[in-house]
């Protein structure tokens, strides 16, 4: 392969040394959660070695030491997705909470009895249930834009389905289950023509290739730190500034109020607005380093590289007689879904785990995909930058090893 | 080259899972109750027949992994001739056999079940193992909604 450096990352990564049954690891279930490099794991010792008091409160010099860490975080966060400003930088636990928050308070104020939210059937269940959620509560309709059996959104019905009523759009920028990328600029300038505001769900697109969201001109991004060889526990939520300004806010607590009598209360100013009670410090700071890390080998070139290992396992798993792959999109992420004739995805998962390898089965959260598909659950294998072409190579032998098992 | 898996993997499980028994529909069935794994998708649908009180016969539809059709068509062919309270005390037995940490299994009371005793190293397919029993417990019950192992 071109030069990347997969050897000098994995020797970052000490988890990748473990062995599990005797056997090197080989850890294909990123889309789950990955890895972490020391330099994250460094940081988070350091910090608490030499650096941790709470934020944004005392006049003490670690406090002060900690608020640099953790608002330089932020910077560094503002940095990765080019946003215009800090203050468009929520920090969060995670996907899940940004896209929470956003219904609860964006959703809660603006949308209304027999208004509509448009969302597709790739979303993963954290992009579908806050949705019923605030309709539920409003009265409001969730609309879901078909895909097609290569696992794509079919643009067409998609567009159709944008009316007078639709009051947001919610939709993931690379599925969890099928590796789909979404053409989202087409999406967004699709939504943008009949004024309607976009949320993309970049959990899984965020470790993958390069999110500007000001190019995107996406409303709201929301991802997770710990996809992307960050902490779990920490997430973000960006949205652009005049419509976060405009919302109501999320947690009422510490940090967010900048003046309490018992008669009323007058808000703090973004990003701090969103942010009520003592934030996760350790994993903001963790999510900083992780970000130095990433910037250090470049999203263009984990891209390109993880584009070339997928299209190597691809070809491979084609050569398997019995295979099934979950997922064709033309436009695709570093994820193999895969079902085998007769063998079950959870039988898949055990066997594969006795060789050392790590692939998730089951249903990815995304129990409407399953369905349309017409299968109980995938096998996934899913691929991060220090997956090699040798993991791939371990990981179809071991499919076709158990498959002569099961006979 | 699976070495490790060999007590999960018995080869009785991969006959059972190749050939389950009593992989019908019943039509006059006395008793009918589903049987949903959510996290896996495994699903069965258990009939039984009833003289009095004793299983005349029992047969079930379904997918899942070989895990849990073997465990089904196990059952589906040790509980036949079986009263509802020998059927319950054996649901009592195999929960133990599976879940158990110290126990010593009581191979002789477990019989031909003792094929899935592996599973108790697996904390994660012991749900794949129990779905039918639980699912006969139900039925043995007289309770008409889906059985789910959440």
């Amino acid at each position: 392969m071109t030069n990347f450096p997969v050897e000098k990352i994995r020797a970052d990564f000490p988890i990748l040394a473990e062995k599990i049954r005797n056997k090197p690891l080989v850890y294909l279930d990123n889309a789950a959660t990955c890895q972490k490099p020391q330099p994250v794991i460094d940081s988070i010792v350091h910090l608490y070695s030499h650096d941790y008091a709470n934020v944004h409160r005392g006049v003490h010099t670690l406090s002060v030491r900690s608020t640099d860490k953790f608002e330089g975080a932020r910077t560094k966060v503002k940095n990765f997705i080019n946003a215009a400003s800090e203050k468009e930088i929520i920090f969060v636990k995670g996907t899940t909470e940004a896209i929470n928050l956003v219904a609860q308070t964006y959703g809660k104020a603006n949308i209304k009895a027999g208004d509509e939210i448009l969302i597709t059937a790739m979303e993963h269940h954290s992009n579908i249930v806050p949705w019923q959620i605030l309709c539920q509560q409003t009265g409001a309709l969730l609309k879901v834009a078909p895909i097609n059996l290569q696992g794509e959104l079919i643009f067409d019905e998609f567009e159709k389905l944008i009316s007078d009523k639709t009051r947001l759009v919610s939709v993931v920028h690379m599925s969890n289950a099928l590796g789909t990328i979404n053409p989202v600029k087409k999406i967004i300038a699709a939504a943008r023509a009949k004024g309607v505001p976009v949320l993309l769900d970049g959990a899984q697109a965020i470790p993958h290739m390069p999110v500007d969201v000001q190019d995107l001109d996406c409303d709201f991004y929301a991802f997770s730190g710990h996809k992307l060889y960050a902490p779990s526990g920490i997430g973000v939520l960006y949205g652009k500034q005049a419509l976060l300004e405009a919302m109501p806010p999320y947690q009422g607590g510490g940090d967010m109020i900048r003046k309490v009598t018992f008669e009323e209360t007058e808000y703090n100013v973004l990003p701090y607005k969103f942010e009520a009670g003592t934030p996760n410090i350790a994993d903001v700071v963790g999510l900083g380093a992780a970000l130095d890390y990433l910037n250090e080998i470049g999203m263009e070139n984990i891209a390109a590289y993880e584009s070339e290992l997928l299209a190597y396992a691809t070809e491979k798993a084609m050569q398997i007689k019995g295979l099934r792959i979950i997922g064709e999109a033309r436009q695709k992420g570093a994820i193999l879904g895969f079902v085998l004739d007769k063998i079950h995805p959870h039988d898949i998962g055990t066997m594969l785990d006795s060789l050392g390898i790590a692939v998730r089965a089951g249903h990815h959260c995304a129990m409407p995909v399953m369905d349309f598909f017409k299968v109980p659950a995938t096998a996934r294998a899913s691929f991060a930058m220090y997956n090699t072409k040798e993991e791939c190579d371990l990981l179809m032998n071991g499919i076709e090893s158990l498959i002569e098992v099961f006979g | 080259m699976f070495d490790d898996l060999r007590d999960l993997y018995q080869e009785v499980i991969f006959d059972h899972n190749r050939n389950p028994r009593n992989f019908r529909i019943m039509e006059n069935a006395d008793r009918q109750v589903e049987g949903f794994n959510p996290l896996c998708g495994d699903r069965l649908t258990l009939f039984l027949k009833m003289d009095g009180n004793v299983i005349a016969d029992a047969s079930f539809q379904g997918s899942g992994c070989a895990i849990s059709t073997a465990s089904v068509s196990l059952m589906t062919e040790i509980v036949k001739g079986k009263t509802e309270q020998e059927a319950e005390e054996l649901f009592k037995i195999f929960h133990e056999m599976t879940t158990g940490k110290d126990e010593e299994i009581n191979l002789e009371a477990v019989g031909k079940l003792a094929v899935l005793a592996g599973v108790r190293e697996y904390p994660a397919r012991v749900k794949c193992a129990t779905l039918a029993w639980h699912t006969l417990d139900a039925a043995l019950k007289n309770e008409q909604k889906p059985v789910s192992t959440e």
